[in-house]
């Protein structure tokens, strides 16, 4: 088959290009330790996620580490819970893995700016977990349409600092 | 506008036949496939046009600038008129036409049937109204029809079940319209054993391929789960499963957008530009790339939804970076065959060239920005391809600014440009308010190019897609380039400009289809010159579309069998999530907006 030579060089440089972006994605993965939502959080029932023995009732708990904290949040029409009536407390300089499910329809659960970003489909229970160093506010956002009040559906995350973090009174145990 | 003219020239001296004065144009030569290319053009024109009213409502309405049309709530029954009829039928009507001019031009006889071709655009249409119908009844109280579920429709929001009744109607139009051209395909091989496929027949058969494969997908969603919930015949859906289904076809639905361009680019654009397309083979291998490649990318949709293992997004992921290569191919052969173009019409100079070409034919402009903004779409498609910053974008103001590139400028540029060449030669009229069609394309341009800048912005800052209102109570968004205020001034002036190009396109189609039919030589004909590289050039292996067609199906396998059948195992029902019927305003919503 004939290519001409301009073509063949341009085909190259494409090919290399490609494996290139594919060579940044696996990286993040392998060399930066990028989790991606996955399967791992399992499934959960789908109008009640808190009867399934993975989801605790929505709120924070202390994590298996001192510095390590995991929310449970519950996404339904048209609030989350917590986030919206009141907000997500976390201290500064700590891990947070948040466990997302969703009691009706399709929600997205994003903290605004930021790569927080996962799905809530009814019947699963989505897992991300990240860090944050200083303390400040978030916006929550529900980022896929979930019916005719999809808009009204926001919260905040409240990064305070350690010193005003109060464990006893915000982590339920 | 000093070229305003010049292709009349170039055209006349490679047409010699057609010098006489009598007109020889695509409709007097086939006049069955004129008449269904016209039907399909004037319901795709139709369904752009209402589409982009809704558009400048919601452009103007989510950025606050105007917001006396409807109210946030409504705002959602105008987001799925636009994006149902933009996305599944101005862009799947247009290529329904443009492949029956494509396939009886390419293969030079007219429609096997014509009363089977009249039959699968009445399927098509019957089943885009019913869908229509079941959208727009969502803005009048008195009628029970509601299907404010969005384009993409996920369970277990549920529409009226008329929504989904015409959609399966739709959908075997446009399967039998597959048939129709794959019949003509056949009637013309069994009288040429042994030629190529001319290389527009080959473009449809390919992309006709992967739309039967890619349909499957939308058609077992469809049928087996939303329609049988929405008549109350099932009790649950697994909404995970229902949505990998949608994502089956809803990354090829992308590729039909895109294919009618490519269509156009590949064969006609470099006539448009004077000269001829460079490669032949090339343009093949990157339909076949296409077939084989579309489909298996659908998780790429997924990325950010539990339930997927990540191995399977990263195979979705390597495949859709391996699907840049025929769009990089393309890029190559379309700049390629336009410089061949202009250094033949005297342009020189490293760049110097692009003044030569014709930028005053609205079909050549047309063609030519879309194929530019495409090149900008595709860098920010890469970033929403990259499986972990993918995560900074997923779902924001970034993807339909993403879109708006893709589909709302390099394919619905390209198909409004094709129409000013095309359509004359389906009627046999000549193209009216030809000064209006010379600047429509400048204006789209523009419009898209401060709309979409600051669409994708704005998700960088975090702002959602597919919402009703600018802001929220709760916080604001910090904007990284730029401020907040003045990526919504861009977007409603962007959007104004669109809306302009549309009713400007919507104006030269409705003169030219109330002219005269005269008697004079059009300005146009389909004469397309052969490429400088041919197909003869290239292995018989590359037209075994069966072959192809195969090596699709095992891809679509190994991608999508496993985690299907890990969906199903459980049960194809489980988890169970009972339906949520849209416009049932519940006590939860009353509570929250008032």
């Amino acid at each position: 088959m004939h290519v001409h030579r301009f073509e063949r060089v341009w085909l190259v440089a494409a090919l290399v290009m490609i494996v290139l972006f594919v060579g940044t994605v696996t990286y993040g993965a392998v060399g930066a330790g990028y989790g991606m939502v996955d399967d791992e959080g399992g499934q959960v029932d789908a109008t009640d996620p808190a009867a399934s023995e993975s989801f605790r009732d929505p709120g924070v708990y202390r994590g298996n580490d001192s510095d390590h904290y995991d929310v449970y949040v519950e996404a339904r029409r048209f609030a989350f819970v917590p986030g919206t009536a009141e907000p997500i407390r976390v201290p500064a300089d700590s891990t947070v893995t948040f466990h997302v499910v969703s009691a009706d329809v399709l929600h997205g659960f994003e903290v605004a700016g930021t790569n927080i970003n996962t799905m809530a489909i009814p019947g699963q229970m989505a897992v991300v977990t990240a860090e944050f160093d200083e303390a400040r506010e978030y916006g929550l956002v529900c980022n896929e349409y979930c019916g005719a009040g999809h808009h009204t559906m926001a919260g905040t995350l409240e990064v305070v600092p350690r010193s005003e973090f109060n464990a006893t009174a915000e982590v339920q145990s | 506008m000093a070229h305003a003219h010049d292709d009349r020239t170039t055209e006349s001296t490679e047409e010699p036949e057609l010098t006489t004065g009598e007109r020889l144009a695509f409709v007097d030569q086939y006049p069955s496939a004129a008449r269904i290319t016209r039907l399909c053009f004037g319901t795709s024109f139709t369904a752009l046009l209402i589409g982009a009213v809704l558009g400048i409502i919601q452009a103007l309405h989510r950025t606050n600038v105007f917001r006396g049309v409807i109210s946030s709530s409504d705002y959602y029954s105008v987001l799925t008129g636009h994006g149902v009829l933009l996305a599944l039928f101005f862009t799947i009507f247009f290529l329904s036409g443009a492949f029956t001019w494509g396939t009886t031009r390419s293969l030079g006889r007219d429609l096997v049937d014509p009363r089977f071709s009249l039959g699968w655009f009445g399927l098509q249409l019957a089943g885009a109204v019913a869908v229509a119908t079941a959208i727009f009844g969502g803005f009048v109280g008195q009628i029970p029809f509601e299907a404010d579920v969005l384009y993409t429709f996920y369970a277990p929001l549920q529409a009226h079940p008329l929504f989904y009744a015409g959609l399966a109607v739709w959908l075997i139009g446009t399967w039998l319209a597959g048939v129709d051209w794959i019949r003509s395909y056949l009637r013309w091989r069994s009288d040429n054993a042994g030629e190529r496929i001319p290389l527009q027949t080959f473009m449809v058969l390919t992309t006709t391929l992967m739309w039967y494969i890619s349909t499957i997908g939308v058609a077992v969603e469809v049928l087996v789960f939303l329609l049988p919930l929405s008549l109350g015949l099932i009790e649950s859906v697994d909404p995970l499963l229902t949505r990998t289904l949608f994502w089956f076809f809803g990354h090829p639905v992308v590729y039909f957008w895109l294919m009618p361009a490519y269509f156009a680019w590949y064969t006609i654009l470099p006539k448009l530009a004077g000269g001829r397309l460079f490669s032949d083979p090339l343009a093949r291998v990157v339909f076949v790339l296409f077939l084989i490649l579309s489909t298996p990318v659908g998780f790429h949709h997924q990325y950010a939804d539990p339930g997927v293992a990540e191995g399977f997004k990263f195979v979705a992921m390597t495949n859709t970076m391996f699907l840049l290569l025929p769009s990089f191919l393309t890029a190559f052969t379309v700049v390629a065959s336009m410089e061949y173009g202009a250094r033949k019409r005297g342009g020189s100079g490293y760049f110097g060239w692009m003044k030569a070409l014709p930028w005053a034919n609205p079909a050549f402009a047309g063609m030519a920005l879309a194929g530019l903004m495409f090149a900008a779409g595709g860098f920010s498609g890469i970033v929403n391809a990259g499986m972990n910053i993918n995560s900074l974008i997923h779902n924001t103001l970034w993807v339909p600014g993403h879109f708006h590139l893709t589909v709302g400028t390099a394919s619905a540029l390209t198909m409004m440009a094709l129409s000013y060449w095309l359509y004359p030669q389906v009627t046999g009229k000549r193209l009216q308010l030809y000064g209006l069609a010379q600047v429509q394309p400048y204006v789209w341009f523009i419009g898209m190019a401060l709309m979409s800048n600051a669409m994708h912005r704005a998700g960088l800052a975090g702002v959602p897609r597919r919402t009703a209102e600018p802001q929220y109570s709760q916080f604001s968004f910090e904007a990284a380039l730029g401020s907040i205020p003045e990526m919504r001034l861009q977007i409603a002036a962007g959007g104004a400009l669109l809306a302009l190009g549309a009713v400007l396109f919507g104006a030269v189609m409705l003169a030219t289809w109330f002219a005269d039919r005269g008697r004079g030589r059009l300005r146009v004909d389909s004469h397309l010159p052969e490429p400088i590289s041919g197909p003869e050039d290239s292995p018989r292996v590359l037209d075994n579309v069966k072959l192809w067609a195969v090596v699709a199906v095992v891809l679509v396998a190994i991608a999508y069998g496993f985690p299907i059948f890990s969906m199903v195992a459980d049960g194809p029902f489980d988890p169970a999530a009972p339906p949520v019927p849209v416009g049932v305003v519940d006590t939860a919503l009353g509570a929250i907006v008032g």
